[in-house]
């Protein structure tokens, strides 16, 4: 128990208890702090645009204001989910190889297509024809390198004839539905890279996918509150409460959903007792005593269900800005939580050997590839990402037609005078 | 600057590009189907992989544990120094159990000092106290359903029709998913190539008529390698198949596993 502390410390060598195959007493897993980043971000990158589809497929109006920055966050999120396997690679130089001569029985060589396809055919596609009709105006408004880079993501299309806008916002709605399946294709097939490993019992499970995906919902909607949140803050503005709340029912929702099918997983295990569960005993009890129990289920589920679950029930009677503090605090340790699980699955898995007659220690370190800072550089990649693009698409300088966060619909009255005669607000 | 824009284009252009994408993969997975036939695995020009089957066995019985296998391996494929092995030795020491305990058999302890390969250290069981005691040699399985083979993204890793699993070191990417399948722990990453590798059986000496370097150099002829296809009926692998009944590791994964195993107690996994 302690030396799940002391491991996440420099300067612990690794240790090995019992036997394990010559093979295993390696100082480091091979899969390492990366491979727990890449199931972690693009689970958020799944979660988030399920979080956008409610807007675009369900109708729920009362997530418009938060469903271009969820696409963004997607998009900014999807761009880094490769670099973490990248980095890990023994040959990184070969990656394209992935995508040139994939071996089709391999879960590992569907990713490449399954992650072009989410991101060239959904995700920038989507994006695409939401924005269209924003670009063209805002080409015409915006001077500089600001106004060129909105006409060259135009691609030339300027047609804005109501036809044309008709058709937009058709097909943008065909790639929502057919967003859906792809983001659940996405992250299951994540869980099922972990869930096809038959020779580990920690990972050869069947509910795997399915456990990810829900875990993937939770996450990405978790991130979105705290995006919006952060956002608003730092743009001195009202949070719309009745976005928040509508983002906080689904969190909880998703939430037990997601607790539920991991607890019956755990059930399983239990019952079956299958050759490997004294090592899982000893997982839970020793080697990931405060990841599993206090990281993943106290802090990552029970706490966040307890909070969510009374505001489902004593809304009106919790102010609006206790509300704000518990569904924030919610969203941060769902964040927490969702890492935590991530991390217990993949390091988990490595931390007994397949002989089942022994464990490894982890040592966490700062440097290096695996390390901690390297972990901290990829997770605020997306971030510095996001900053960017919503600086450039979701501009509070540039009123627009579309889903919208914070109140800018009503302005977009005023567009008929904006294209012909430019104010000079808007000129900077 | 104004442009037509519609349906039939749009979809056009996207059709357009989906299929240039689907036709590029096709065209570089035909090419690389072409490659294989040129893969790098240590084998002369001449060499016909159908026309043989090796396989090895392994007489648990027969092995005294002296290492010399492991040794001669690593010097012969020059296998990294360290937690690297293509093949290693098990020791297996099964105590008796405490009078009036109601067990059948005491503690098993394992260990693989170094990978057996200087030889094993006193027993920390004392000699009256060891009901069983035995040296079990491990090297990869040659699965006929290898789920290394089977997770490999790029196809580095395949099944050599003579019953070989190789790992083409110019191919591998080095991702690991093949370490992490193999249920028996007979792959590493080398920290020298940042390739995947494993037992080739000596590929570059069984195809040229000589034996794998641990078999040459077993002194008890505890491993036990010939060719199923041109085996002679006093063939010591057709000897070693009637004389014994044989178990192979992890039966319940359905890997199939191809090395056979006399000797065998239930404590090796």
């Amino acid at each position: 128990m302690t030396g799940e502390i002391t491991n996440l410390m420099a300067g612990v060598m690794p240790r090995f208890e019992g036997y394990v195959y010559p093979n295993e007493a390696i100082p480091h897993p091979l899969w390492g702090f990366l491979i727990v980043l890449y199931p972690y971000i693009t689970g958020l990158v799944a979660g988030a645009f399920i979080m956008a589809s409610l807007v675009r497929v369900f109708q729920v109006r009362a997530l418009e204001p938060v469903y271009r920055l969820a696409m963004l966050t997607a998009l900014s999120f999807l761009l880094c989910a490769t670099l973490p396997l990248l980095f890990h690679l023994g040959h990184p130089e070969r990656c394209y190889e992935i995508m040139m001569t994939p071996h089709f029985t391999s879960p590992m060589a569907m990713f490449g297509f399954v992650y072009a396809w989410y991101l060239m055919a959904v995700l920038l596609l989507e994006l695409w024809f939401d924005y269209r009709h924003d670009l063209v105006r805002w080409a015409k408004v915006t001077p500089g390198f600001q106004g060129f880079i909105y006409r060259a993501f135009t691609v030339g299309v300027t047609d804005e004839s109501p036809k044309a806008l008709a058709l937009d916002e058709k097909l943008g709605r065909i790639l929502s539905i057919v967003g859906i399946p792809s983001a659940f294709l996405l992250h299951g097939y994540v869980g099922f890279i972990f869930g096809s490993i038959k020779a580990n019992p920690w990972w050869g499970n069947v509910l795997m996918p399915i456990i990810f995906i829900l875990s993937a919902v939770v996450s990405g909607i978790a991130l979105c509150v705290f995006v919006y949140m952060v956002l608003t803050w730092t743009r001195h503005r009202m949070v719309d409460m009745s976005c928040l709340d509508t983002m906080a029912m689904f969190l909880f929702y998703a939430l037990v959903v997601d607790a539920t099918v991991e607890g019956l997983d755990w059930l399983h295990r239990g019952f079956a007792a299958e050759e490997g569960f004294s090592m899982m005993q000893i997982m839970i009890r020793e080697k990931l005593f405060y990841t599993l129990n206090l990281g993943q289920v106290a802090i990552g589920t029970l706490l966040p269900m307890l909070l969510l679950g009374s505001l489902q029930l004593l809304r009106r009677r919790v102010p609006e800005p206790v509300r704000r503090r518990m569904i924030f605090g919610s969203s941060v340790m769902i964040l927490v939580g969702v890492l935590a699980m991530r991390w217990n699955v993949v390091i988990g898995g490595q931390l007994f050997s397949k002989s089942l007659r022994g464990v490894m220690g982890y040592k966490l370190e700062f440097a290096g590839v695996e390390g901690w800072f390297m972990g901290l550089i990829l997770l605020s990649l997306p971030f510095i990402i996001l900053t960017v693009l919503v600086k450039l698409f979701l501009s509070e300088r540039l009123p627009s037609g579309g889903h919208t966060p914070h109140g800018c619909v009503e302005e977009s009255a005023h567009w008929s005078k904006l294209t012909n005669t430019c104010p000079d607000e808007f000129r900077r | 600057m104004k442009t037509q824009f519609s349906r039939r284009g749009a979809l056009t252009r996207l059709g357009g590009a989906i299929a240039g994408l689907l036709t590029l993969s096709a065209a570089r997975a035909a090419k690389a189907a072409v490659q294989k036939v040129l893969v790098s695995s240590g084998a002369p020009k001449d060499y016909d992989p159908s026309k043989h089957t090796w396989l090895m066995c392994i007489d648990v019985n027969r092995c005294i544990g002296c290492g010399l296998c492991v040794e001669a391996c690593k010097k012969e494929n020059a296998v990294p120094e360290g937690p690297y092995f293509r093949t290693w030795i098990e020791r297996y020491v099964i105590a008796k159990p405490e009078p009036g305990s109601g067990q059948t058999r005491g503690e098993t302890l394992v260990d693989s000092p170094n990978g057996g390969m200087h030889g094993f250290p006193p027993s920390p069981v004392p000699k009256d106290k060891i009901e069983h005691s035995f040296f079990v040699p491990k090297l990869c399985n040659l699965c006929k359903f290898s789920p290394c083979v089977q997770v490999c993204p790029v196809g580095a890793s395949f099944d050599a029709p003579d019953g070989a699993v190789l790992v083409d070191p110019n191919y591998c990417i080095g991702c690991g998913f093949c370490i992490q399948a193999c249920p028996y722990g007979c792959r590493f990453l080398s920290p020298v190539t940042h390739t995947a590798e494993k037992c080739t059986l000596c590929y570059h000496r069984i195809t040229r008529g000589l034996k794998p370097a641990c078999v040459e150099i077993c002194p008890t002829q505890a491993r036990i390698f010939g060719d199923l296809k041109n085996a002679a009926p006093d063939d010591p692998l057709r000897k070693f198949y009637e004389n014994n009944r044989v178990q192979v590791l992890k039966p319940y994964l359905g890997t199939e596993p191809r090395v056979l195993y006399a000797g065998l107690d239930k404590e090796v996994r």
